[in-house]
């Protein structure tokens, strides 16, 4: 995946600006910052689920799986139905197979009849995340994939994740973690009110924060970065919780 | 786009109470308006006090009409409560068992015969409103008592006065038993005239010739003229154009046309927020499916299930009210194009809110009072409102789909194509209206 200088305006708000990098098959990248500075922004432009106002994006949303960060699954429908319909949307040869193969990745075949709003909030971001990976995009992009889940479920889901990077899939992913970026990522981009403070593999990203750990390191990122422009007419700037 | 009408389809199989209550709601609403509107206001409930002597007559020429006829005359326009006092009447309007009370006075009969003016006390209870209702009802229910009492009246003094033209036998109190009629004395007195002999007399005699002839034309127009006095202007009535509308009838195209509004509505803008509740709006809107895609399948899923339900009613309807069959064709087009214009306006209310609950609450909050200024009555209201309504009523399908129906079930005007070009419009204005709402949105 390849991004060039992608800006994003909400009328007189900069969402982002100039945010430019690339993502190599099997790589994982982790997008990490305060909050508003741009994550879900950012990730909702990579997905094709929002335009940006300036630059551009390669490849499609049609090579692209999105997870976002507000689970996007019909409670209504099984976890079966939901991937059988995404699978037919995305217009995948044999929907039947893409389900089964699906669920046997997510390890919600026993759940596959159960309607997706009585399922626990780990099993609905699983699905939420197999519907990301039901048309076998080259490129996933994960919101906070791990926000709503307890410990053994985040270990299973970046095991999951994993294994779909080692097999050939970029994966760009935003958390409020710092520790999971640093253990799971290749590589690090920190954003700061829109634009990337930094982005270079995690050792990396801790020596430039003049060391002390990668939290510290991360914090005094956070610290250098320069203050924005004030937004004009006293608008509050609450960016990267757009649409 | 197939594929969300199946999900949505199979959401709505799941959802039996939503069903139930999308059925439901909207036919009781509709039967409860046909109701309304097919029944004229019921005749009020108002206590009589007749404090009249018994037995009391107004003389009227050689005719003695008894006072209780008025009374009765009241009686068959309301539904009278015989009250015996005065107390008790007012007591009977205060629990409401009464709209109000008619007190007829123990002097009537002797004012009536004094030719001093008589009048009848007549006591409200109750709002502004309920006042407003019911004073209209009772001086219209005592209007027409009043005619039929002063027709009663009428008669014995029109054959009075035919008694005193035509003379003979008159019956009348004090008259003589062979008596002369006045329309005959010209006559005699020209005969008498001949015969007399010049002078000051027979001057005299031509002058009461002459008034007497006078009296005698005069006199024979009052019959004429009392009966126009009873009633000056007779109703007949027709419309301008198209058939008439039987009431039941259009109660029929009413309850149908709100039933399609309601479900309509209801379901285009619950299937459009629910996309946005369940966050799928922005997973869908990544190139798997189009705007206007998304939009037409909401507003086909309403558009269709309320078809359904509005044709079922109209033919289940058809078995009370005559309806006529070999029109089919054009219910169908206009309840298909009512579908389509509420189905574009279901949309855009869905696009507008953020959550199902808040889509169903907007559509109620929208669709009632739109469908109840529609059916406001030219005349109803004051002329500068009535343009008002008649504004807000354009730019809404209520009106124009309720016309479109009439003119497909009734034939009354104005004509169907009218309207059906006027639903195409609304279609256009809503559908677009929809995706600037979701465009917006996301």
């Amino acid at each position: 995946m390849e991004v060039r200088a992608i800006g994003k305006r909400y009328g007189a708000l900069r969402a982002l600006e100039g945010v430019s990098f690339t993502v190599r098959a099997g790589e994982m990248l982790a997008v990490i910052g305060p909050n508003g500075a741009g994550k879900t922004t950012l990730l909702s432009i990579l997905a094709g689920a929002q335009r940006p106002s300036s630059g551009s994006v390669t490849p499609g949303a049609a090579s692209v799986g999105w997870a976002p960060q507000q689970q996007a699954v019909y409670s209504r429908l099984s976890v079966a139905e939901n991937l059988e319909l995404f699978a037919r949307l995305e217009k995948v040869p044999d929907p039947r197979a893409a389900v089964e193969r699906m669920l046997e990745q997510t390890g919600l075949r026993a759940r596959s009849r159960e309607l997706v709003g009585r399922l626990s909030g780990g099993n609905r971001q699983r699905v939420n995340v197999a519907l990301a990976l039901i048309a076998d995009p080259p490129v996933l992009v994960l919101d906070e994939p791990s926000a709503s889940l307890d410990p053994p479920q985040r270990v299973r889901l970046w095991e999951f994740v994993c294994g779909l990077a080692r097999a050939g899939t970029a994966v760009v992913f935003s958390t409020h973690d710092v520790a999971e970026a640093q253990r799971l990522a290749d590589r690090v981009l920190v954003l700061v009110d829109g634009r990337v403070a930094i982005d270079a593999v995690p050792e990396q990203v801790e020596r430039a924060g003049g060391g002390g750990g990668f939290e510290a390191a991360f914090l005094e990122i956070l610290r250098r970065a320069p203050e924005p422009a004030p937004a004009p007419d006293g608008i509050t700037d609450e960016r990267g919780t757009g649409p | 786009m197939r594929w969300l009408l199946a999900k949505d389809l199979l959401i709505l199989r799941r959802s039996r109470l939503t069903v139930a209550l999308l059925i439901v709601y909207p036919v009781a609403i509709a039967l409860l308006l046909g109701l309304a509107i097919s029944r004229g206001p019921a005749a009020p409930r108002v206590a009589i006090v007749d404090e009249t002597p018994p037995g009391q007559t107004v003389q009227v020429g050689a005719h003695r009409i008894p006072v209780s006829r008025y009374a009765q005359e009241l009686f068959s326009q309301v539904q009278a409560l015989s009250t015996a006092s005065r107390a008790q009447a007012i007591a009977r309007v205060r629990a409401g068992d009464a709209v109000a009370a008619v007190i007829i006075p123990a002097d009537i009969a002797t004012r009536i015969a004094s030719l001093r003016p008589a009048s009848v006390e007549v006591i409200y209870d109750g709002n502004a409103l309920e006042q407003a209702l019911v004073q209209s009802s009772i001086e219209s229910a005592i209007a027409r008592a009043n005619t039929g009492f002063s027709e009663q009246i009428q008669r014995p003094t029109a054959a009075t006065l035919r008694a005193i033209l035509q003379g003979g036998e008159t019956g009348l109190l004090g008259g003589p038993p062979d008596a002369i009629g006045l329309a005959r004395i010209p006559a005699a007195l020209s005969a008498l005239v001949a015969r007399a002999p010049a002078g000051a007399a027979s001057g005299q005699l031509r002058r009461i010739e002459a008034s007497t002839a006078f009296a005698a034309r005069e006199l024979s127009q009052s019959s004429r003229l009392l009966a126009t006095v009873g009633e000056p202007i007779g109703v007949h009535s027709s419309v301008v154009a198209g058939r008439r509308t039987p009431l039941d009838a259009f109660a029929v195209v009413v309850a149908v046309s709100v039933s399609l509004m309601f479900v309509c509505v209801l379901l285009a803008a619950g299937g459009v927020a629910l996309e946005r509740e369940e966050n799928a709006l922005a997973r869908l809107a990544r190139g798997l499916v189009s705007a206007w895609a998304l939009l037409a399948e909401k507003a086909l899923l309403g558009a269709v299930c309320a078809f359904v339900l509005a044709f079922a009613m109209i033919a289940g309807v058809g078995a009370f009210v005559t309806l006529d069959w070999s029109r089919a064709g054009q219910w169908v087009l206009a309840l298909a194009l009512g579908a389509g214009a509420f189905g574009a306006l279901g949309v855009a209310v869905g696009a507008l809110a953020h959550e199902v609950r808040a889509a169903t609450l907007l559509a109620i909050l929208l669709s009632m009072p739109l469908a109840l200024l529609a059916l406001v009555p030219r005349g109803a209201v004051a002329g500068g409102f009535y343009d008002a309504i008649g504004v807000i009523s354009f730019v809404f399908p209520f009106r124009a789909s309720l016309q479109a129906l009439d003119a497909a079930v009734n034939g009354s005007a104005p004509p169907i194509a009218g309207s059906l070009a006027h639903l195409v419009l609304l279609i256009a204005v809503f559908a677009s209206l929809a995706r600037a709402g979701l465009m917006r949105a996301g």
